[in-house]
């Protein structure tokens, strides 16, 4: 192990560690603890220049209805789910079944396919933005839900299928040739033995995809116009620009818009942190 | 008969066929919404076009207009600095995963709370910047003032704004890079470590030698995604002072986006080709990590 166990070292070396920890973790967290504050803080705090010592009174349940009702946020927060969950859905199912075939069967461009979808998950989002909203726009979805759900769909399903055929790749081999000796045929294979060990790779996927898509900025933005679509990151930037100076609302909102992905990571956090370091230890 | 030929076609070829089935939805999605906008991007920047007239061929004008102007050299001149400043997150999330790398009591949750910046869209992580940044009342000014006296607004001021939105960016990248790290120690032999423990090697010259060398797939990663998430850099730019003050916080990516996408955006060709341009630098990037990932695939 490394660096040396602290159990290990000097006494005074092992106090000075587990104090320095909490502290390194204030330092590092002190943004948001002090917008965390500013959420509960009475609106008066803020007009009186009180923005860092105690508030003066606990004002948290008056902000944060303040702003569910002041705002759409709530219609924000549902539009994110409606375009988060069918994403999901749809790019973890189609990349099980490309992350199947670039990984069990040979042939020619097997590798060419496969970096095709690697590529693509690299490009810069504005080298498709003007191409897909105006197919979007074409296709009578522009500023719908069902719009932002079939890009997101296609273009994540680039990083699933990554994801999934490293991962089928690391399974027993063994076992789908013994199945084809048996005369089993390769759809029963693909869904009676390999997507059955799929289960951690689908739980995996399915978080880093949900944390993706909730907080995609971008697309929310050019692709869905009226209140109704919008997801809540974008509607976030416009209540930044309503509110202003009322920092208090504003930083409720901010914390009420990172909650479900915060809540999916603490959840399923061994999923999430087995999905994002795919990859970081071998190779 | 002819059913019982079908039956046998199949049969015979369904190892052939299968890859191309189960390939197919996916595949055609990715090129629809994908590869295939890539090139009509392409052929849009040799045009002149509002978005909804007809369009006009002008060759590589939008190129050449883009050497003449003073935006697209601040917006390259930005990312660069980007590319480079983030960087900083690779050393910075491996000393914090040194940090971490203990088993003392509550270790698990302090992995988790130090990784919560990566988990927060980069919307919140903008607004709370900005707040942490505000002249007046933001954490950081009356920190600086504390210090030295004088009075600094971060994201006002030109010589600042773009390291501060840079800074912003770094927080939760750091927390990435820790937690490949962190997975990267997870797995490092302890019997070379013990090894070099026993020739008396330690600190420094036990992290460069042993240790690093041991985490180059972690390092790999990180430095994939640190370099693809500089240049796509848009999200926080946006939040944070939408390219100002005076446009000097602009990157390639929130450009095209004014040029294009925005309210008053309808310059397409433009707009494309300055994407074009971002595309072509990543491109640079991309086949990198392509011609190692095809290496890693050959061998092994």
């Amino acid at each position: 192990m490394f660096p040396k166990p602290i159990g290990q070292v000097r006494p005074w070396l092992r106090t000075a560690y587990k104090c320095a920890l909490p502290i390194a973790l204030i330092v590092w967290l002190l943004p948001l603890i002090g917008i965390a504050v500013t959420s509960i803080r009475p609106a008066a705090d803020l007009a009186v220049g009180n923005y860092f010592g105690m508030p003066s009174g606990f004002a948290g349940v008056e902000n944060y209805t303040a702003v569910f009702k002041n705002s759409s946020i709530g219609y924000y927060m549902l539009n994110s789910f409606k375009v988060t969950i069918p994403t999901v859905i749809g790019a973890v199912g189609l990349s099980c079944m490309t992350g199947f075939a670039l990984a069990v069967y040979k042939f020619k461009s097997n590798l060419l396919v496969f970096f095709m979808f690697v590529a693509g998950n690299f490009v810069p989002f504005q080298i498709l933005a003007i191409p897909v909203r105006d197919l979007t726009l074409q296709l009578g979805m522009y500023n719908t839900t069902m719009g932002l759900v079939m890009f997101h769909v296609a273009f994540q399903t680039g990083f699933c299928t990554l994801f999934m055929r490293n991962f089928i790749k690391g399974l027993p081999f063994a076992l789908i040739e013994s199945a084809r000796v048996d005369g089993v045929s390769e759809f029963r294979i693909f869904w009676h033995i390999v997507m059955p060990l799929m289960r951690p790779a689908i739980a995996a996927l399915s978080v880093l995809i949900f944390t993706f898509i909730w907080n995609d900025y971008f697309w929310a933005t050019i692709m869905a116009q009226s209140a109704d679509v919008r997801p809540v990151t974008a509607g976030m930037n416009e209540l930044k620009g309503q509110w202003k100076v009322a920092w208090e609302l504003i930083t409720a909102a901010s914390i009420i818009a990172a909650l479900p992905p915060v809540a999916m990571f603490f959840l399923m956090q061994k999923h999430f942190i087995a999905g994002l370091t795919l990859g970081a230890t071998k190779g | 008969m002819s059913h019982r030929t079908q039956a046998s076609f199949w049969k015979k070829n369904q190892r052939a066929m299968a890859p191309w089935l189960f390939l197919a939805p996916g595949m055609i999605m990715f090129l629809i919404y994908v590869i295939y906008p890539i090139c009509q991007s392409v052929w849009i920047s040799f045009y002149e076009w509002d978005g909804l007239g007809p369009k006009t061929w002008i060759g590589g004008q939008n190129y050449v207009d883009l050497l003449d102007d003073d935006s697209f050299y601040t917006s390259l001149k930005n990312n660069i600095i980007w590319l480079v400043l983030y960087l900083l997150a690779i050393p910075a999330g491996l000393a914090v995963a040194l940090l971490l790398n203990q088993t003392v009591t509550g270790i698990r949750l302090y992995k988790s709370l130090f990784f919560f910046p990566f988990v927060i869209s980069q919307v919140v992580v903008g607004l709370i910047f900005t707040w942490f940044y505000a002249p007046d009342f933001g954490l950081l000014p009356n920190i600086i003032k504390g210090l030295t006296g004088s009075e600094v607004a971060v994201l006002a001021d030109e010589r600042y704004a773009t390291l501060g939105i840079i800074a912003a960016g770094l927080w939760p990248q750091t927390a990435y890079c820790m937690i490949l790290y962190l997975t990267g120690l997870n797995n490092i032999s302890s019997e070379q470590v013990e090894a070099a423990r026993m020739d008396n090697a330690s600190g420094w010259s036990m992290l460069w030698n042993i240790i690093i060398p041991q985490l180059r797939p972690a390092t790999f990663i990180a430095l994939v995604v640190t370099v693809i998430g500089a240049l796509r850099s848009f999200d926080l730019v946006s939040i944070m002072t939408a390219g100002g003050p005076y446009g000097s916080t602009r990157v390639l990516s929130y450009f095209m986006y004014e040029q294009s996408l925005s309210e008053y955006g309808t310059a397409m060709g433009y707009g494309a080709a300055i994407a074009v341009v971002l595309f072509a630098i990543m491109l640079v990037f991309i086949s990198l990590f392509i011609v190692r990932m095809l290496s890693q695939e050959r061998n092994s």
